[in-house]
């Protein structure tokens, strides 16, 4: 179910605009990966172009390779509509499509991939994916309820279940807490912990206790000032980002005496 | 004893009594303006409602057997208008809004708002000069080799000048405000929606589907009923293109095409005297009442799903 992720000297543009700059790390299957820096460095935008949802924006390109399990995402032959049902994303705010029910929603992404799919095996996919999700309980009485009826944390969790419902290799994490409280952030953290058995997992977020609550390894993604572009500083082990960093910026940043 | 509270008076400020005033009497005069047009309606369709031959010479028999054929005109030209109009207008606002490089959806989105400021009656000339020549030898083929088809029953019209021509025209009219609010809903679509689609392997159609056409459908629904509203109480190009006999037939190429009230009115009007002026305008109140109840229909039907519209 999972994959490697390697990337080898990643440019990213947005038209002339050189966003991100030189990055080359490797990722390990079921594992997560955090990225994590000051807002603006590039790491929102890094973790895009590992399903090519950067092209959505019009004259965003990169230069370099992301090779999952050694195919490269950028070989011209490859469709970026098949990446991305390989490679999942759960957003930085909850995205359920408010005209859906809470099962249609679970549902969108088989149905997309023009896959018929009997009435029993729906059933069965939208139980398993909503307890992957942990949310089974609290919905299993309203699957035909709008999913938009539901709080901020488990519209969120919706959006996980509706990731993982397409079997996805990889799952992508743009910030998947920074609009929740406390708590459903906590059931969020508890999940990618349970995720990881089954799936890599990348989670770009601001909250660094949290990268060190959930990561095996972090990424520090920094920026020499406005205009300049978006630079990998360190890339190593959680533990050892968050105690013995090797680089000053990172120090500084992880401390907080940032600047 | 203590001396008891002044309450504390919120300050009226001038600006705020001069705009809600002027609020409230813009909100009021639309009342007014549509309460002044049912009454007149009402007042002088009145005798037309119960007069016979006799009284009015434009009448057969009674008024409810004269505007008869005119009400199923008018719905059935107004429907085909929009069967057409609808499915292109769509194509083209979701062209303008997701397909089209963005300085050819500008240039488009002027095209098709020029459309909309075009004079009825220059649509009624292209239709009676161009269009009905136009589309005859089409009619004569579908009747030679579909006139098995119900809707395309011979013998044809040797003009052209059917009711399925003044569809068309119809249909031409209102493909730029179907288009135009189709677009700006389309447009609305939240970036959040169209990414989640991509992020599970959408194809931009997919994405289309299941982002965009859901979100915009009450959106579509206004547009096709006001698009509906101006092809029910179209006139001056009807009134030019359609050749009329005042049957009741679903034939869509035939010389033999029901009227619709509103150039029925324009055709009639100018040669009318006494209780006839009435039934005229008692045909107007019919008119009224059939939009109002095709604008009833579509507010139901955008109400029964509220609770999935997105807005929540």
């Amino acid at each position: 179910m999972s994959k490697r992720i390697e990337v080898k000297d990643l440019n990213v543009y947005y038209s002339k605009f050189l966003a991100v700059e030189g990055v080359s790390l490797e990722i390990e299957p079921r594992s997560v990966t955090a990225f994590i820096g000051p807002s603006g460095c590039g790491k929102s935008t890094f973790l895009r172009t590992l399903n090519r949802m950067h092209e959505v924006i019009p004259g965003a390109r990169v230069e370099g390779e992301v090779l999952i399990d050694g195919n490269n995402l950028y070989d011209p032959e490859v469709d970026p509509v098949l990446v991305r049902r390989q490679v999942g994303m759960v957003f930085q705010r909850p995205n359920p499509f408010p005209t859906m029910s809470i099962k249609e929603n679970v549902l969108a992404g088989v149905k997309l991939n023009n896959k018929r799919i009997s009435r029993s095996d729906a059933d069965d996919l939208v139980e398993k994916s909503l307890q992957g999700a942990n949310l089974w309980n609290e919905v299993k009485d309203r699957l035909d309820r709008p999913g938009s009826g539901l709080s901020g944390g488990q519209q969120q969790r919706l959006c996980i279940a509706r990731a993982i419902a397409v079997s996805p290799e990889v799952i992508l994490m743009d910030e998947p807490c920074s609009a929740l409280d406390p708590i459903s952030t906590l059931a969020i953290e508890d999940l990618i912990e349970e995720l990881k058995q089954e799936y890599t997992i990348v989670i770009v977020t601001h909250n660094m206790q949290q990268a060190s609550r959930v990561s095996d390894k972090t990424a520090f993604f920094n920026i020499a000032g406005t205009g300049k572009p978006g630079k990998l500083i360190e890339y190593d082990e959680t533990t050892t980002i968050f105690s013995n960093p090797s680089e000053k910026a990172t120090e500084d940043y992880v401390s907080g005496r940032f600047g | 004893m203590t001396t008891a509270a002044a309450p504390i008076r919120a300050k009226q400020r001038p600006g705020d009594r001069v705009f809600s005033k002027s609020a409230v009497f813009a909100g009021s005069m639309i009342l007014v303006t549509l309460a002044a047009v049912a009454t007149f309606l009402i007042v002088q369709s009145i005798p037309a409602l119960f007069a016979d031959s006799e009284d009015a010479s434009i009448l057969d028999t009674n008024f409810w057997a004269y505007v008869g054929p005119l009400v199923f005109g008018t719905i059935w030209a107004a429907a085909l208008a929009l069967l057409i109009a609808l499915p292109i207008s769509i194509g083209i606002a979701l062209f303008i809004s997701h397909y089209a490089p963005r300085r050819l959806a500008s240039a488009l989105g002027y095209i098709v708002d020029l459309l909309a400021a075009v004079p009825s009656v220059v649509f009624g000339l292209w239709g009676i000069g161009v269009l009905a020549p136009a589309v005859q030898p089409v009619y004569s083929w579908l009747v030679d080799n579909l006139g098995w088809f119900p809707l395309f029953a011979g013998p044809v019209s040797g003009t052209g000048r059917t009711i399925l021509t003044a569809a068309l025209v119809l249909a031409v009219m209102i493909i730029p405000i179907i288009t135009a609010i189709s677009r700006e809903v389309f447009l609305q679509t939240p970036v959040l929606h169209e990414e989640a689609a991509l992020a599970l392997g959408a194809t931009r159609w997919e994405m289309i589907r299941t982002a965009v056409l859901p979100f915009g459908r009450p959106g579509i629904i206004s547009a096709a009923v006001l698009g509906l509203g101006r092809a029910l109480g179209e006139t001056m190009a009807v009134a030019m293109v359609l050749s009329a006999t005042g049957a009741v037939t679903f034939q869509l190429l035939t010389s033999v095409n029901p009227s619709t009230i509103a150039a029925n009115i324009a055709l009639s009007f100018p040669e009318a005297y006494g209780i006839n002026v009435n039934v005229l305008i008692a045909t107007g109140l019919i008119l009224f009442i059939v939009t109002f109840a095709v604008n009833a229909i579509a507010r139901w039907i955008v109400a029964r799903r509220a609770e999935f519209s997105g807005a929540n």
